[in-house]
């Protein structure tokens, strides 16, 4: 490792945080529609407006570390992103990018990953299966916390199947009823929408991963969610279980 | 003794709570804050910082009375209205040196009852916080 490694990650930050700039400026209609059909139709425009900023605020940084261009960038959303945004998306940044505060590797990827989820529920009090960012997130922390400790993947392949698991989320909020957030407020109305937080995680997830690949010179792998190592024994099984499959092989 | 924070995604509405909350509230300091920070509604997770730490007696230039001068120091109860408003005042009490804690509580009676019981000379933060948590018992009719 080069002494530049820490520089160099905050490059890779900075970088990131303006792909995912422009992916939302490109989305900004598609997710003011999702989000007009069961919120108030600002989600496009905050975002686009608060990652822009945030974009702007990461370049002025003279030649900042990870932890500092992550922790600008959250301080710029929660300023500039209305509503419950600024502070899901914002405030969590803020408080997980002291997980970088030694560069990026694998493992404090993960516990910056850990700790933004954490923090995504505890201020939204939201689970998986309230129709919220949650959905997407949740399923893309464990596919790549696993990927990376069980699996021994390397961080792109994992991160692959971090935005597959997230993209399975994504389409998992369709068919259930939101539970926070305005479109709690619709009931059962708010069944059959795409949840815009959720979309809008996968789509900074995407752009992470575009970035980190051509940072290190890869391709984009294809990947998918499921693991490499299923175990042997099915957990569940482990026990006695009475309702367990008598084995017919 | 223990300061008193209103947030409201309106920053007038702030300001007329932390009014009438102020003709219970003795000498106790009622910092208002609310607003999108460019004239339109919504909350500024910083803006709730800096109301804390002037509620707490960081920033205040209105002290030096009797009281003495960490009279603040007993730590800041913080109201607020709804949705996300209550999630950036939860960014703002973890960023804020100060000790604060949100009271949950609707914010103009949570406000008025937080005022009353701060003017007694033992509040304490958590007395404060009950006080005002009390107040979603209220019944009008």
């Amino acid at each position: 490792m080069s002494d530049d490694r820490t520089g160099d990650d905050g490059a890779a930050v900075v970088a990131a945080v303006e792909a995912v700039a422009e992916r939302i400026e490109e989305e900004r209609d598609h997710l003011t529609q999702l989000d007009s059909a069961i919120g108030d139709a600002d989600h496009g425009g905050n975002m686009a407006r608060g990652w822009a900023e945030a974009a702007d605020a990461a370049r002025d940084l003279d030649d900042p570390d990870a932890e500092t261009v992550a922790k600008t960038v959250g301080k710029t959303l929660m300023g500039e992103v209305g509503g419950a945004s600024g502070p899901l998306f914002g405030g969590s940044l803020v408080f997980a990018a002291g997980e970088l505060d030694e560069g990026i590797t694998s493992e404090t990827a993960v516990a910056f990953a850990e700790t933004y989820l954490e923090k995504v529920e505890d201020r939204g009090d939201a689970r998986v299966g309230d129709q919220t960012m949650v959905d997407a997130l949740t399923p893309a922390v464990h596919t790549f916390k696993k990927s990376i400790e069980v699996d021994d993947l390397d961080p792109i392949e994992a991160l692959a199947k971090a935005v597959d698991a997230a993209e399975r989320g994504v389409a998992f909020t369709v068919p259930i009823r939101a539970r926070k957030g305005r479109a709690s407020y619709l009931g059962w109305r708010s069944v059959g929408h795409q949840d815009p937080g959720a979309t809008s995680t996968l789509f900074i997830l995407e752009e992470l991963l575009a970035v980190a690949a051509e940072r290190l010179g890869v391709d984009v792998p294809e990947a998918a969610a499921t693991s490499p190592t299923i175990p042997d024994e099915d957990p569940d099984e482990a026990g006695d279980d009475p309702a367990a499959d008598p084995g017919d092989d | 003794m223990v300061g008193l924070v209103v947030v409201s995604h309106s920053e007038r509405a702030a300001e007329g709570i932390a009014e009438v909350a102020a003709e219970m509230a003795g000498d106790t300091r009622i910092e208002p804050v609310g607003g999108d920070g460019k004239g339109g509604i919504g909350t500024v997770p910083d803006a709730i910082e800096a109301a804390i730490d002037a509620a707490a007696g960081g920033a205040g230039d209105g002290a030096g009375s009797a009281d003495g001068g960490d009279s603040n120091a007993d730590g800041v109860v913080v109201l607020v209205d709804l949705g996300s408003a209550v999630m950036n005042a939860d960014v703002a009490v973890e960023l804020s040196d100060a000790e604060a804690v949100i009271a949950d509580a609707p914010v103009l009676e949570g406000a008025v009852n937080a005022a009353v019981a701060a003017t007694d000379p033992s509040a304490t933060i958590e007395s404060v916080r009950e006080q005002a948590e009390a107040a979603r018992d209220i019944e009008k009719l």
